[in-house]
């Protein structure tokens, strides 16, 4: 048994491992089979993490996030979770292939995931022309038409990265103003290649086998319109990844993990939550990072208050179940 | 052992003319996803040798096939079976998501 588990491998779970190695916790980091290193692995250039004057490309960022815990002796396993038991005072986490760790405190960090349209013809023309990832996927819309819909940071930088490929990026968002920071409305703005769609909401995605355009609803006057394109971009927010904890800890109004305070202590004791899983409003590299600290921290706390022969014991039993119940 | 590389010129001998089920993993270098699944494939390519080959094909250098195949998205896998795709799965999934979209060409 371990002394803490770290779920997830966003900038939370990372900057957490980092702090937990340092202080001789040698944390146990379960980073996803396909999707460690978060969201970041899937942008380009990051202008504003901290330290990086010149930007950093987001792959290169997590990698050096990754070594930096390796280095002070997290472990890192690129398995899913299938399974948590969070109630008790030894954490079980089941992995895809499985294998069962156990440990007396565990971090959650599994940030969220990509909300979609939720419209029928989205998912059947999913990798057809309509994405989610315009760094994967952009530069097959080279001389094309495409669409991104959404308002935020996410929307504008996918928008402009896309005028790299297309010929016009469509910007649909369904108010009149957007959410973005000035910094990124700006950029957007100047950029001949992108147009504004104000207060129009996609409303249908047009196409046999892949997209042919999409059909728009008027937010204001309700008038609908289509609009011939090949590509749909969808980066209208994400939702956090609650659903191995449902049942198990407590949850906000909206949808977020509920922690105690400016804590990363969640309802359930032992149990510590950190990055977007926690934040339904910032959601930012570094915002993620330090709520990862902050779980770090309180999980070292919580180690050192429990009673004097409890990590001892627990480090002297062996990793898998069947040994712990030979032993109880 | 990770998956053989086919090209543009190479495609029609490696893959459809082959004899047994082939999956083609359309990827590129600057694809995030892409390099979280290879490892995935070669896996899957190494338990199951005997039912159905993996190899890989570059989009940036081979786009003749990458257009052909209508590609708009990766990573794409596509099955080939007598020269003909008969199952296409998009995007990284963990390993017993794609056995279990594979289940078929797998049993």
């Amino acid at each position: 048994m371990r002394q803490l588990i770290i779920v997830g491998s966003g900038p939370a779970g990372y900057t957490a491992a980092i702090y937990a190695a340092r202080a001789n916790l040698k944390p146990l980091v379960i980073a996803s089979s396909v999707e460690f290193g978060g969201e970041l692995m899937k942008t380009t250039e990051v202008e504003n993490f901290p330290g990086f004057p010149d930007g950093i490309m987001g792959p290169d960022l997590m990698m050096k996030m990754q070594a930096q815990a390796e280095k002070f002796g997290a472990e890192i396993v690129y398995d899913d979770v299938t399974k948590l038991e969070l109630d008790g005072d030894v954490k079980r986490v089941t992995l895809g292939d499985g294998t069962v760790h156990e440990s007396l405190a565990l971090i959650y960090a599994t940030g969220s995931a990509y909300r979609k349209l939720g419209l029928d013809d989205e998912t059947r023309l999913s990798g057809y022309g309509v994405s989610w990832c315009a760094t994967c996927d952009g530069a097959f819309f080279k001389q094309k038409h495409v669409a991104v819909v959404g308002g935020g940071d996410s929307a504008l930088e996918e928008a402009t990265f896309l005028t790299r490929f297309a010929d016009k990026v469509s910007l649909v968002h369904r108010r009149g103003e957007l959410r973005a920071s000035a910094a990124m409305q700006e950029r957007a703005k100047n950029d001949p290649k992108i147009e504004f769609l104000w207060n129009k909401e996609v409303t249908s995605v047009l196409g046999d086998e892949k997209v042919a355009g999409i059909g728009l609803t008027d937010t204001v006057d309700g008038s609908e319109s289509a609009l011939d394109l090949q590509g749909l971009f969808v980066a209208i927010g994400s939702d956090p990844r609650t659903h191995l904890v449902h049942g198990q800890l407590d949850l906000t109004a909206e949808g977020t993990i509920w922690v105690d305070g400016r804590s990363s202590r969640t309802s359930q004791k032992g149990v510590f939550a950190a990055g977007d899983v926690i934040d339904p409003t910032y959601k930012q590299a570094i915002t993620a990072a330090g709520s990862g600290t902050a779980a770090a921290l309180d999980a070292e706390h919580f180690l050192a208050s429990l009673p004097t022969g409890v990590i001892a014991e627990a480090e002297g039993s062996g990793e898998l179940v069947d040994q712990i119940g030979a032993s109880a | 052992m990770s998956a053989k590389d086919v090209t543009d010129a190479t495609f029609a001998d490696e893959v459809l003319a082959s004899d047994k089920p082939i999956m083609v993993d359309f990827w590129a270098e600057w694809c995030g996803p892409c390099r979280a699944v290879s490892p995935i494939l070669d896996k899957i390519a190494e338990e199951h040798a005997d039912k159905l080959s993996i190899v890989k094909i570059d989009v940036d250098n081979n786009p003749e096939t990458a257009m052909k195949y209508g590609i708009t998205s990766i990573p794409a896998m596509k099955v080939f079976k007598n020269g003909e795709v008969v199952k296409t799965v998009i995007g990284a999934k963990p390993k017993p998501a794609l056995e279990a979209d594979l289940a078929e060409f797998l049993a």
